[in-house]
């Protein structure tokens, strides 16, 4: 057996990664960072020093087994290292690109105490890439047992538990409100970070599962969730609607013309192609912008203006750079592309142009206090330091709320805030019916979503009384 | 559920052409037609390039399985509609029914005050409150007679009919305040007024009613994307407070919406929709696959 490898024999820097220069990006919705070479993976997963017991796996929210999947690209067995990432991981081409590696697997690998840590999320994608343009995908044998599935949502939660459930033998049938699957990765995140054909591409994978996607489909108003169970003949549901209702500031003017969510902004971008010709979806951009928010919501906003030819982008956040709840390479990316970062810096009020439309916004300065509740320093206004600037469009990026829709047409339980209420097994108030993702949690993230997905999945089969045999995906 | 499964879309079973502006189209949808109620709407994409856009449920036949919209072509996309869609072509997309319904049901006496583009969509209204057992009046307005459709249809569902023409060549001289006017003084009993049409329309029927202190609803058309709380788009000023029409209406009380704010949101894409209007009716002159 060869030597064991060592912080000391591996290489310090990470390899080096593609990326499209600045300059040239802002102009075009390609991907920002590019796959890894074949050589440029094979030498980062160099890096991974194989420890004993890997601390990464325990900081991914599903488990993957990184050290296996990386230890199958040393040995250039790209199958196998998709075969064992899908053990745990769907979507490795969609994690890969868009989990908070930082705060998740990333942050938890030993290398990082000394170096870079070993780059999980772009060795991910390099095999979930690989997978798609191969056009690898592990269905199994699968005895159908009879029973009818019902999914509500077709995002990240939604489609991990319609793959664990088409695994086990179940008809599953996804509904979506919208023309096309695929939830926040479709209409929310930008192709220059996680490209439409990638969506699709994972969305054909479970249909190869045999998972029905019906879209145009708003449950709750066309049939209910209690329809689904007493009518439409579906043995259990799962509920995963997400978090996507945008809140405002409730400052002066807030409704003018020339303000709008960022989910309204993205939406008329990336679902409704307002930005590709020939499409007629209208999505007139500002010369001057201003983004309110540092989530990655708010830098997808800004990048998306950028894009469409606005001039100025400026982004404000109450608290610190250190406190952005966006990935870092988001942050980096949005700063490399002349984003104007207004840290520490609140609005007061959005400036009416007397038509109408925005000519400018008040904020305040801002300066951290006290940790609150969620262990972050508090922003206190600085007196005295409100100031003016100009600008035309103004994009809110705050947060989000539960849908309402399902609350309004079912009895299910709701929490305090509308969110659907569940036990640690995911189960609803309504029997047979469990839910999962950002309409349980709020806002979350893919990694999270997909990870509850998969733990309704297990209860809904305890439920169904089948056999959980954890299939190989 | 196989019309939702149909890769080609939902089907146009009927056609019927009112005016040169506004027509009717019946669409396949036993699913839809089962589950609306009236003041419901739907969102609709013509094809995979098209825009969203929403209409209000006009009809809806259980037995046959469809639903009626009925559209005023005032755009790129209700112009397009108008020239492609005939019967047995498909809408690419047919989301819906959306909104909450009307709340009907314990009202005496009603009067539906339909105007502009307006008149179909309060027709399921009509009819749902005659069917809860009020007494409905129905006042509907047009520009002149030749535009006047679905007389028979409210005459067959209301216990009066009273018809607005700007030029009076049919029915009441005037707009359908005018009407309104009439039904309140007629009956003094009115207990709710519904409007639907333009806001301009729904403003002057609010203040109308105010007066009188008589509850009166109205569907608002805030421009709108999703149309299932997603993108706030389509938030409106009631009260105080900020809604939004596609989850917490469309209908909303007249007295405490801002129709000045609604207004003035409308009008938040006026440059690109004229510039897309004119390319599309430029692109059909020159007798062209239309570009965009
Ligand atoms: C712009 C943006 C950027 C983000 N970037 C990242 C990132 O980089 N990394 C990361 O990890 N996370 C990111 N997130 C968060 C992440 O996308 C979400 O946490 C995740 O998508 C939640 O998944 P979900 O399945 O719970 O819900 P969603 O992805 O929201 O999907 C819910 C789906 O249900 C549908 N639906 C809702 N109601 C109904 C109904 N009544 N009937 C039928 N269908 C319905 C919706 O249309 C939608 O398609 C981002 C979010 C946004 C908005
Ligand atoms: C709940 C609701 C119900 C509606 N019901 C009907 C109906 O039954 N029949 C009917 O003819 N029309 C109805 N409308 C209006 C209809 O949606 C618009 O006329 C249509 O979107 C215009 O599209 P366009 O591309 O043809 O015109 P555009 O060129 O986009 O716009 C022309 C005009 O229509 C308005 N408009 C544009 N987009 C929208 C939008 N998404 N929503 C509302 N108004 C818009 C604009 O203010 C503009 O003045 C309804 C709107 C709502 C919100
Ligand atoms: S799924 Fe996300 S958190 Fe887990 S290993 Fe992959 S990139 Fe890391
Ligand atoms: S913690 Fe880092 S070095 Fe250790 S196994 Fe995981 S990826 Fe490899
Ligand atoms: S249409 Fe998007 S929230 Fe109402």
């Amino acid at each position: 057996m060869a030597k064991r490898k060592t912080i000391r024999t591996i290489p310090r820097e990470r390899a080096e990664v593609g990326e499209q220069d600045p300059q040239v990006r802002v102009q075009n919705f390609y991907e920002v960072t590019l796959r890894f070479t074949p050589e440029q993976a094979e030498l980062e997963a160099s890096r991974c020093i194989e420890c004993p017991r890997p601390a990464c796996t325990p900081g991914c929210p599903v488990g993957v087994d990184i050290k296996g999947f990386i230890a199958k690209i040393a040995a250039n067995d790209l199958r196998g290292a998709y075969d064992v990432i899908t053990q745990t991981n769907l979507l490795p081409a969609v994690c890969g690109r868009v989990c908070p590696q930082e705060n998740q697997c990333e942050g938890a690998c030993v290398v990082g105490n000394q170096l870079a840590p070993v780059a999980i999320g772009r060795l991910e994608r390099f095999v979930g890439d690989t997978a798609i343009a191969q056009g690898w995908s592990n269905v199994p044998y699968i005895e159908p047992n009879g029973f009818k599935v019902g999914i509500v949502g077709s995002g990240p939660a939604g489609m991990a538990c319609a793959a664990d459930m088409a695994k086990a033998g179940c008809d599953v049938t996804v509904f979506e409100a919208f023309h096309l699957p695929g939830g926040v990765l479709r209409y929310g995140i930008p192709d220059f970070r996680l490209p439409n054909s990638v969506v699709d591409a994972e969305i054909r994978n479970l249909e190869k599962l045999g998972v029905k996607f019906v879209c145009n489909t708003l449950v709750g108003r066309l049939f209910t969730i209690e329809q689904m169970i007493e009518e439409m003949g579906f043995h259990a549901v799962f509920v995963g609607t997400g978090a996507g209702y945008p809140s405002f500031m409730g400052i002066p003017g807030d409704s003018l013309n020339g303000v709008l969510s960022a989910n309204e902004l993205l939406t008329r971008c990336n679902m409704m192609q307002a930005k590709d010709e020939g499409f007629d979806t209208p999505l007139p951009i500002g010369a001057k912008v201003a983004v309110i928010g540092a989530g990655n919501t708010a830098m997808d906003a800004m990048r998306v203006c950028k894009r469409l030819g606005a001039e100025e982008v400026h982004c404000i956040y109450r608290r610190s750079r250190n406190e952005a709840p966006a990935r870092i390479e988001e942050v980096h990316h949005a700063e490399q592309e002349g984003i104007a970062f207004h840290w520490l810096t609140a609005p007061v009020a959005i400036l009416d142009d007397g038509k109408g439309g925005v000519r400018g916004m008040r904020c305040i300065k801002m300066e951290l206090g006290e940790p609150d509740a969620s262990g972050r320093r508090k922003p206190v206004t600085v007196k005295g330091s409100e100031y003016e600037f100009a600008c035309d469009l103004v994009v809110v990026a705050i947060g989000t709320n539960a849908n309402p829709i399902i609350g309004q047409t079912s009895k299910i339980a709701l929490d305090k805030r509308g969110y659907i209420a569940t036990d640690a097994d995911l189960a609803t108030s309504l029997a047979g019916v469990y839910a999962g993702g950002d309409i349980v949690t709020g806002a979350a993230t893919v990694i999270k979503a997909m990870g509850a997905g998969r733990t309704a999945a297990r209860s809904m089969k305890k439920y169904l009384g089948l056999r959980d045999t954890e299939t190989v995906y | 559920m196989s019309s939702l499964l149909d890769s080609r879309g939902f089907e146009i079973v009927a056609r019927q052409d009112f005016s040169d502006v506004t027509y009717l189209l019946e669409v396949r949808h036993p699913l839809m037609a089962k589950a609306a109620r009236a003041g419901q709407f739907v969102i609709v994409m013509l094809d995979d390039h098209g825009e969203r856009i929403p209409l209000t449920i006009a009809d809806f036949d259980r037995e046959r399985g469809t639903i009626t919209l009925v559209i005023q072509a005032v755009g790129k996309t209700t112009r397009e509609m108008q020239d492609v869609c005939r019967v047995g072509t498909f809408l690419h997309a047919l989301a819906g029914p959306m909104g909450e319904p009307s709340h009907i049901g314990g009202q005496h006496r009603v009067v539906c005050v339909g105007g502009g583009l307006g008149v179909a969509p309060i027709f399921p209204q009509a009819r749902a409150y005659k069917e809860a057992g009020a007494h409905v009046t129905a006042v509907v307005g047009f520009r002149t007679k030749d535009l006047v459709f679905w007389e028979d249809k409210f005459r067959a569902c209301c216990d009066e009919v009273i018809v607005c023409t700007d030029d009076g060549s049919v029915g009441i001289k005037g707009n359908v305040t005018e009407g309104l006017r009439q039904a309140i003084a007629a009956h003094p009993d009115v207990d709710e007024v519904v409007a639907i049409g333009p806001p301009i329309m729904m403003k002057a029927c609010a203040e109308t009613t105010r007066p009188h202190k008589i509850k009166t609803v109205v569907s608002l058309n805030p421009i709108m994307v999703d149309g299932t709380g997603m993108c706030g788009g389509c938030r409106v000023k009631i009260g105080d407070g900020i809604k939004f029409a596609c989850v917490d209406g469309p209908d909303f009380d007249a007295h405490q919406v801002d129709f000045d704010d609604l207004m003035v949101r409308l009008k938040r894409f006026a440059a690109t929709e004229k510039a897309a209007l004119a390319k599309y009716e430029e692109s059909c002159r020159m007798g062209r696959e239309p570009a965009a």
